[in-house]
């Protein structure tokens, strides 16, 4: 049960990969790694969990936390490698409806919302 | 009353065994025969839960602990947290908590608070007693309501 999240600069993009299980005890660590970026002005950012398998409010909570604090300094936040398990999390929590959430390659035809 | 093996996991209220119980729970879930999907369901409801006895447990004692009681019946899994620190008022707290709608501003979303949005909206019966700390009882019922139906069961040899 441990998190590992890597940070990789693309053209200008700022991407997170995140490996491993989001709970309540490694979820300090995620926000920290993200908050040392967030105040970027104009931020880029990608977030990509295609390998996270376990994620729960605690999760949603620091990547709500990571999204507002982006858009405040006029940058952007986009989820990718979403599977269909935390697809139904970001679902029924109403915040695929907000956020910029794009599924993983895969399967759906309706991959990207 | 129907019959059904008890087991009751008794963890210190501190986050790093959190993901410990769940392991646990899945593990149960997975030989009562329920779907990956609904495992999944209950690992997060029963993570939400004994997250928040954790955080409650914690403020009122360093050295408290979580009890996590599981039923299994043949049609349903019934999981027990109790904390026995600070309790939160089900009503009010039902309030507040809620699913997220695309008419709120981006600053208004909430962060935390959607643990018993989660657990209302993943299993099948949630229910609170707040009594000398904070009990929250929860219950799955086998093919139950929202199950796929492509979904297939897990092999429970």
């Amino acid at each position: 049960m441990n998190l590992q999240v890597e940070l990789l600069e693309e053209n200008s993009v700022q991407r997170f990969k995140i490996v491993g299980e989001i709970d309540a005890f490694t979820a300090p660590k995620l926000k920290e790694k993200l908050a040392a970026v967030e105040k970027v002005v104009g931020m880029q950012a990608e977030v990509d969990l295609s390998e996270v398998g376990y994620m729960d409010s605690t999760g949603l909570g620091v990547f709500v936390g990571f999204y507002k604090a982006v858009k405040a300094n006029e940058g952007h936040v986009k989820i990718i490698g979403v599977n269909k398990r935390l697809k139904r999390l970001f679902e029924i929590t109403g915040l695929e409806q907000v956020m910029d959430i794009v599924m993983e390659e895969s399967r759906d035809a309706d991959a990207t919302v | 009353m129907q019959p059904y093996d008890y087991i009751e996991i008794r963890v210190p209220a501190k986050v790093q065994y959190v993901g410990v119980a769940r392991l646990a729970i899945s593990g149960l879930a997975s030989r009562l025969g329920f779907t990956y999907d609904e495992i999944e369901d209950l690992k997060i409801a029963s993570s939400e839960a004994i997250t928040n006895a954790v955080q409650h447990a914690y403020k009122v004692d360093e050295e408290g602990e979580v009890v996590v009681g599981c039923a299994l019946f043949k049609d349903k899994l019934e999981v027990m947290v109790a904390d026995h620190g600070k309790s939160f008022d089900f009503e009010e707290t039902k309030k507040r908590v809620g699913p997220y709608n695309d008419q709120e501003e981006v600053q208004f979303l909430r962060e935390g608070g959607l643990g018993l949005y989660l657990m209302e909206t993943l299993m099948d019966e949630v229910k609170v007693h707040n009594e000398e700390g904070v009990t929250v009882f929860m219950t799955k019922y086998l093919g139950g309501e929202r199950g796929d139906e492509d979904a297939e069961r897990t092999i429970t040899s």
